[in-house]
C-alpha cells in the first residue's frame, strides 16, 4: 500500500491547522458564511438536511485495517455510530459537528487519511477497480497509475477552480469494474503487442442530468505520457469548458459542442507542446510508486481447497456465499471477497462502527492488512486464502455482514437522498430496503441471477440510476416523491444510458412496479444465464410497458 | 402560516426561531408567523443571528394545522423536523420531548 512521504504527510497536517484556524475565525466572526463555505467544502464539509456531512477520501478505494479501525472511532466518538460508504469509494459521516471536524481531520492525517479534493470544483477522489492488484482478469494494476495521478492532481495550483467537478477513474481489466465510461477521463490499462504498457482514454462520460458515455479519444497511450496527456486534456477544459452555467460546465458538455474531432485535435496539440517536458514519467519514478503496491506473499498449499470444499458441503449458507461473493484471484489459492453492505432491508452502503472493526480484524488477521471500498458500495477484502473463506464467513455472519447478495437484485446502489440529502427531491433509501425486503429471499434472488438496480434522490444521480440495469430516479411531483423507472443502463465496458420506460410511480407503487419488470423478465429470458441487460437488448422495452402500463 | 428555519453554525443543528427571538431546536416551539408583519421581524431577527454567527441560511418554510398540530406542508421539512426516516434513532424524532411532526 502507497505510504505517505514526508512531503504529503507535511501538506495534509499542514492543510489541518489551515482549516483549523478557518473554522476558529468563522466561529469568532472573521470569516462570513460566503467566504467560509468554498472553504469548507476544500475540505470536505458540506451542510446537509440535519446536519454538516463529512466526506473523507479513500483513494482509489483502498485502506488498511489502523485506518478502517480510525474510521470506526470517528464513526463513534464523533457521529451516530455508523458511516455511509458511497459509490466514489468515499465515505461520508452525516452527523459531525464543526467544531470536532478540525480534530477529526488530525485524527485521520494521523493515519494518512484526509478530506481534500473531496467536493468543490477540482480534480476529485481517484477511483479503481476494487479487484486491482488480484482479480483473475487483470493485465495489471491500476493503482501506482491512480497514485501517480493523485499526486499530480493534488492542489495542483492550475486545476483548483476548474469550470466543474473533475473526476478520474482507472481500470486494469478488460471487464470494467470501475465504470471508467462515465468519468470524466476514463483510463483503462492495456498492453501493446510488444507487451508495453498504456492506456485507451475515454473522456467527456458523466451522470447527472445530462448522461453521457466517455468517448474514446486515445487508442494507446504510453504510460510515460499519462500525466502529460491528462494535463492536455485538462488545460483544454479549463480553457474552452463553460462557466456560465453551472449545468453545461462539465467536460461532457464541451466535447458534445464542440465535436470529438476538434477537441481531440486540440488535446494533441497541448500534448504535443509538453510532451517532452517534466510531466514525462521516467521509469525509474513509476517503478518506484508500484513497489508500494507489490502483491504481498502468497502462500496457498495442496489441500486448502479441500478444507473449503468440506465446509461448504456443510454449511448451505457458506456455500451461497461462496458461489456469489467469492471472485477469482490470479494468486493460485486465493480470492477476493465482496463484504456485503446490502443486508436485507438496511440501508446500502451503512456499516457500524463496530462492523467496521470487525473488518480490520478480518483483514489483518486474513486478508494481508487490505481493505477496498467498491463502488457498488460495498467493502472488498482482496486477498484471502481461500482455505480462511469458512471462517472469515463466519466472523461475518455473525456481524450481519454475511449477506451471500454481490451482484444480486438485492445488491443495490442507493444515494443518501431525501433522508439526508439537502438536494434531494425524494428518498431513495426506503425504496431500496423494501425492494430489497420484497426479493429478500435467497432463493429467489439467486433465481433471477445478476442485477443491478440504482437508485438516485434527484438528477444529480449520485446513485448511478442512469446505468442501472433497472435504474430508479426520485422526483418531485406536486409535493409528492415520485419514481421514474429506466431500463437498459450499464456502466461496464459495454457502457450505455438506461432509457425511461414511461410514466413514474408513486412512493407506495413504485416496489410493484419493479417487481413488475423482473418478474418480466424472468419470464421472457432464453434460458436462466441470460442476464436483464441481454434480454432487455434483445427484446427491447415493448414487454415491459405492456407489464407496466398494459399498452402495447 | 411559516416559521423561519436555519442550521446552527457551531454544529449544524436544525433549528427555528422561538417566540422569544431564541433559537428553538424543536419545531413545536417555533414561533408561528401568521401575519407579514411578523414575517418581515423574525426574518429581521434571521439575518441578524446570521451575521452574529448563531445560524446559517435562514429560510421560511409553510406550515399548516393538521390533526391539532403544527407541521411542516413540504415532505423535506418534515424530515428536517424529526430526522432521517430510515432511522427513527436519530435526530429529533429519537428525543423524548418531540411529538410526531
Ligand atoms: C450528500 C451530499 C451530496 C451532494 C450535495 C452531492 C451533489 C452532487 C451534485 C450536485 C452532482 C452533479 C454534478 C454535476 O453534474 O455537475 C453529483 C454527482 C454525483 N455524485 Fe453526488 N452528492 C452528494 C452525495 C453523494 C454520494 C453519497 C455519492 C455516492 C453514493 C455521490 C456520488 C456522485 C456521483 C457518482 C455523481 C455523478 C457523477 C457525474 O455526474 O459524472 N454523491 N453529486
Ligand atoms: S442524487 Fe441528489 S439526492 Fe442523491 S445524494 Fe446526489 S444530490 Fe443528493
Amino acid at each position: 500500500m502507497y505510504r505517505y512521504d514526508e512531503f504529503d504527510a507535511h501538506f495534509v497536517s499542514a492543510r489541518v491547522d489551515q482549516f483549523r484556524d478557518q473554522v476558529q475565525r468563522r466561529l469568532a466572526g472573521d470569516l462570513t458564511e460566503e467566504q467560509f463555505k468554498p472553504l469548507r467544502l476544500m475540505n470536505g464539509v458540506y451542510l446537509q438536511l440535519h446536519a454538516y456531512m463529512l466526506r473523507i477520501a479513500i483513494p482509489y478505494g483502498t485502506l488498511n485495517a489502523v485506518q478502517m479501525r480510525r474510521l470506526a472511532h470517528v464513526a463513534r466518538t464523533y457521529d451516530r455510530g455508523y458511516g455511509h460508504f458511497t459509490t466514489r469509494q468515499n465515505i461520508q459521516f452525516n452527523w459531525p459537528r464543526l467544531k470536532d471536524i478540525p480534530e477529526i481531520l488530525s485524527q485521520l492525517a494521523e493515519v494518512e487519511m484526509h478530506a481534500i479534493q473531496t467536493s468543490g470544483n477540482c480534480i476529485r477522489n481517484v477511483t479503481a477497480d476494487h479487484f486491482s492488484g488480484a482479480a483473475a482478469d487483470e493485465i495489471l494494476d491500476p493503482r501506482p497509475y491512480a497514485e501517480i495521478l493523485r499526486q499530480w492532481s493534488s492542489l495542483h495550483p492550475e486545476f483548483s477552480y476548474l469550470p466543474r467537478k473533475f473526476k478520474i477513474a482507472v481500470t486494469g481489466a478488460p471487464h470494467d469494474r470501475a465504470a471508467v465510461q462515465v468519468h470524466d477521463i476514463g483510463l483503462q490499462a492495456v498492453r501493446d503487442a510488444d507487451g508495453n504498457v498504456g492506456f485507451r482514454v475515454f473522456v467527456g462520460g458523466g451522470l447527472g442530468r445530462t448522461p453521457m458515455v466517455g468517448r474514446l479519444v486515445r487508442e494507446f497511450l504510453p504510460e510515460a505520457d499519462l500525466l502529460a496527456y491528462s494535463e492536455a486534456i485538462l488545460r483544454v477544459y479549463n480553457r474552452y469548458g463553460r462557466r456560465d452555467n453551472k449545468y453545461k460546465a462539465r467536460i461532457k458538455i464541451l466535447v458534445h459542442e464542440t465535436g470529438l474531432e476538434e477537441l481531440k485535435a486540440d488535446i494533441e496539440a497541448e500534448f504535443a507542446e509538453i510532451r517532452d517536458g517534466v510531466l514525462k514519467l521516467p521509469a525509474s519514478e513509476i517503478e518506484r510508486i508500484t513497489t508500494y503496491f507489490d502483491p504481498p506473499a502468497f502462500v496457498a498449499a495442496d489441500g486448502d481447497e479441500a478444507v473449503l470444499e468440506a465446509a461448504i458441503a456443510a454449511d448451505p449458507q457458506l456455500e451461497a456465499f461462496a458461489a456469489r461473493n467469492v471472485h477469482p484471484h490470479r494468486a493460485p489459492g486465493y480470492a477476493s471477497l465482496t463484504i456485503s453492505l446490502k443486508p436485507i432491508g438496511k440501508a446500502p452502503g451503512d456499516a457500524t462502527a463496530e462492523q467496521m472493526e470487525v473488518v480490520a480484524d478480518l483483514a489483518e488477521r486474513y486478508g494481508h492488512d487490505e481493505i477496498r471500498v467498491s463502488h457498488e458500495q460495498n467493502l472488498v477484502l482482496p486477498h484471502v486464502r481461500r482455505r480462511d473463506i469458512p471462517a472469515i464467513h463466519a466472523a461475518l455472519v455473525e456481524a450481519g455482514l454475511g449477506e451471500a447478495n454481490a451482484g444480486l437484485v438485492t445488491d443495490i446502489i442507493a444515494c443518501p437522498g431525501l433522508d439526508y440529502c439537502a438536494l434531494a427531491t425524494a428518498r431513495s433509501i426506503p425504496v431500496a430496503q423494501r425492494i430489497s425486503e420484497r426479493f429478500g429471499s435467497p432463493e429467489r434472488q439467486r433465481e433471477i441471477g445478476d442485477l443491478k438496480i440504482k437508485i438516485s434522490g434527484c438528477i444529480n444521480a449520485c446513485g448511478h440510476h442512469h446505468v442501472g440495469h433497472i435504474g430508479i430516479l426520485g422526483v418531485e411531483k406536486k409535493g409528492e416523491e415520485y419514481y421514474q423507472i429506466t431500463l437498459g443502463g450499464s456502466a461496464d465496458e459495454n457502457t450505455s444510458v438506461g432509457e425511461i420506460i414511461g410514466r413514474g410511480f408513486s412512493y407506495d407503487e413504485v416496489v410493484d412496479a419493479i417487481e413488475k419488470v423482473v418478474d418480466t423478465y424472468v419470464g421472457l429470458r432464453e434460458t436462466p444465464q441470460e442476464d436483464f441487460l441481454a434480454a432487455y437488448r434483445r427484446v427491447g422495452d415493448q414487454p415491459f410497458k405492456e407489464a407496466l402500463y398494459g399498452t402495447a | 402560516m411559516k416559521a423561519l428555519t436555519a442550521n446552527r453554525l457551531i454544529d449544524g443543528e436544525v433549528v427555528w426561531l422561538g417566540r422569544s427571538g431564541q433559537w428553538v431546536e424543536t419545531l413545536a416551539s417555533a414561533w408561528l408567523l401568521e401575519t407579514p408583519e411578523a414575517v418581515a421581524e423574525a426574518e429581521a431577527a434571521g439575518a441578524e443571528a446570521e451575521a452574529s454567527r448563531l445560524i446559517v441560511e435562514p429560510y421560511l418554510i409553510d406550515l399548516t394545522r393538521e390533526e391539532g398540530e403544527i407541521r411542516p406542508v413540504r415532505f423535506r421539512e418534515k424530515i428536517r423536523a424529526r430526522g432521517p426516516t430510515v432511522r427513527p434513532d436519530l435526530g429529533k424524532q429519537a428525543r423524548r420531548e418531540v411529538s410526531a411532526a
